[in-house]
């Protein structure tokens, strides 16, 4: 008997393991950021350059920080919810232009539409590095001291904004 | 035939020549060894299984100007280390630091060594009751 039960409990938890691996996106990284404290950042505006925006114009109240790119493709798919989302005024949206060029930039919210409070304009990308931004789009949600409640890892739907916004914003509390 | 597969080795070995960074290096030796020891342990982020030496994601060249940044302020192995992990994590690192988190990558290995020698050993014991063929089969 014994000698079925251990490869069987064995081949038991391998398939508990790959399963993990198998449905466990590994591009999906965990924020260090959770529960604590947003960095923060100050930017030349996107829109307006000579004036310079940053983390201090949200300071005190709950916001989203979106980072967009015009070559990223998710973004250009989750424009559409942010612009719907900012209309109910459920919460201010504030960009974060990572990596881009200002002109095209320019283009892509003249002709997709504006959602932002504000586009901070990261050209070099060092703003992102200390969020940890690794590939666009992410979006943040700070609550009003400044902690990181959430992080979404690419285009934010209505669905994945109903199931683990909503909730954080009711309850203010951080979680994964 | 043999001046075909040297002509072969010749072209796979220029492309070293292609270097992926392209800043020029630092003056000082012993700096630039730092360098290139830290972005050889460090995850390209966006393409994870290449080290930010080896990629050439903006997100890579982004990460190997910050590092440059911090060498030339003359910030230790680990502050650079530590500057990384706080913003992107352990996963950052190829070589996570031992803690509470990592502590099963780092004891899985020999672990797994120790259950599978236990598993050999076992098998082997087994074996060596069995009687050979041929000797004693008949007297039993």
């Amino acid at each position: 008997m014994y000698r079925f039960i251990l490869p069987f409990v064995a081949v038991v938890l391998l398939i508990v393991v790959f399963s993990f691996g198998l449905f466990n996106d590994p591009r999906k990284l965990p924020s260090p950021f959770l529960g604590e404290q947003a960095p923060t950042f100050q930017l030349p505006s996107l829109t307006e350059p000579e004036r310079m925006v940053g983390s201090a114009d949200y300071a005190g109240k709950f916001a989203l920080v979106n980072v967009w790119a015009t070559w990223c493709v998710g973004c250009r798919q989750e424009h559409q919810f942010l612009i719907d989302l900012a209309k109910t005024g459920a919460i201010p949206i504030y960009g974060l232009n990572w990596r881009d060029n200002r002109q095209e930039a320019l283009g892509w919210l003249r002709q997709l539409g504006d959602p932002y409070q504000f586009s901070a304009f990261d050209e070099d990308g060092r703003v992102g590095i200390d969020w940890g931004v690794y590939g666009a789009p992410e979006t943040f949600l700070i609550n009003a001291d400044g902690i990181v409640l959430h992080k979404h890892l690419g285009p934010l739907t209505a669905a994945a904004w109903q199931k683990d916004f909503v909730p954080l914003m009711q309850a203010g509390g951080p979680t994964s | 035939m043999k001046r075909a597969i040297l002509g072969l080795v010749l072209i796979l070995g220029a492309s070293m020549a292609f270097g992926i960074d392209v800043e020029k290096a630092f003056e000082d030796p012993v700096l630039q060894e730092r360098y290139e020891k830290i972005i050889d342990e460090v995850r390209c982020l966006k393409c994870q299984n290449q080290t930010i030496k080896d990629s050439n994601a903006f997100l890579a060249a982004d990460l190997r100007r910050e590092i440059r940044r911090m060498l030339e302020e003359g910030k230790t192995d680990d502050e650079i280390f530590d500057f990384l992990v706080a913003r992107y994590g352990e996963f950052a690192l190829y070589r996570p630091r031992m803690s509470g988190k990592t502590l099963v990558l780092w004891l899985a290995p020999g672990l797994l060594l120790l259950g599978g020698g236990f598993v050999l050993l076992n098998i082997l014991r087994r074996r060596m009751a069995m009687p050979i063929d041929g000797e004693k089969a008949g007297k039993e």
